[in-house]
């Protein structure tokens, strides 16, 4: 047994812990720190795979913006625990049974009969100065350079309906309206001259 | 030395395992999202195990693809969340019954 399958086996048990946690919590702020832990240790584990610019792309995007989003999404609603907790228990066999139905179809398919290492060898490891994120970003840029602008499009069209569902206008706004703003003629909108009558100096008192 | 066998069944457990955590909490619609993120966690892992057994770069290529669409659902998806909760005041499942007729 070597040190990696070690570190493997470690890890891939806080993994599916860390899932189990995940959809048997029953405050959804637990379950989403638990999804941190579970996102955390895969990165760890795509770096044994030698994945390493998705790896800390994983921990960037997925633990750093995705789940802090959720995290402010469920603080921010006020939800009903034992509502949404209705029908925990009833569910739990059938769960559990498709749940294990589905492992065990799975691993007949993708167990080692197939997907051994006597079928598919270890590859050998990279060299030093083997750089993933230079290979990955020489195919991103000129093989997949079409699929690359469809998913930045992807990103942009997520931005706009985000903030297009989620924009309100809310009565005694304050906000000022630039197009109002800048239309004023130079003299009169900006200058009232009143007409008065002189003054008297006032006595000191 | 690791098989991809362990990381397929490794993927194979973890896609279990959300698939069972939307049986569970389907009344609550939060952790039905998050159980969906896992659901593409597992399917990342094979996809990255593959490329790396296979020593073929295509794949790291469209887990980068499912991050950035799996991103976007997210952020919609939560937006659709909260009009949804400013509107009826509820994310219960059980509560949404205006399209039933």
């Amino acid at each position: 047994m070597t040190f990696e399958k070690i570190l493997f086996y470690v890890f891939a048990t806080i993994l599916v812990l860390s899932a189990t946690m995940v959809i048997t919590r029953r405050d959804p702020v637990h379950s989403a720190l638990f999804l941190v832990l579970a996102f955390f240790t895969s990165a760890i584990l795509w770096m044994l795979l030698e994945a390493e610019f998705l790896a800390i792309v994983l921990v960037l995007v997925y633990v750093g913006a995705v789940m802090v989003l959720f995290l402010f999404v469920v603080m921010m609603l006020d939800t009903d625990l034992a509502a949404t907790r209705a029908g925990f228990v009833k569910m739990l066999p059938v769960g559990l049974v498709v749940a294990g139905a589905m492992a065990f179809e799975m691993f007949l398919v993708v167990g080692p009969r197939y997907f051994g290492l006597d079928k598919f060898a270890m590859p050998a490891p990279h060299p030093a100065d083997y750089s993933n994120t230079e290979e990955l970003g020489e195919v991103l840029y000129t093989v997949y350079m079409y699929p690359v602008e469809i998913a930045s499009v992807i990103l942009l069209v997520g931005i706009i309906a985000a903030i297009g569902l989620t924009l309100r206008k809310r009565p005694g706004n304050k906000s000022i309206d630039p197009a109002i703003q800048v239309k004023v003629t130079k003299g009169s909108d900006r200058i009232r001259v009143v007409k008065m009558a002189s003054e008297l100096k006032q006595e000191a008192k | 030395m690791i098989a991809l066998s362990d990381y397929l069944i490794l993927g194979a457990i973890l896609f279990s395992l959300s698939v069972a955590g939307i049986f569970l909490n389907r009344k609550n619609i939060i952790i039905i999202l998050m159980c969906v993120e896992l659901m593409l966690l597992a399917v990342n892992m094979n996809f990255i195990a593959f490329s790396r057994f296979l020593d073929d770069s295509a794949g790291q290529v469209f887990v980068f693809f499912i991050l950035t669409v799996a991103a976007a659902e997210a952020a919609i998806g939560l937006a659709i969340l909260i009009v949804l909760f400013r509107n009826r005041r509820t994310i219960n499942v059980a509560d949404l019954d205006t399209l039933k007729g």
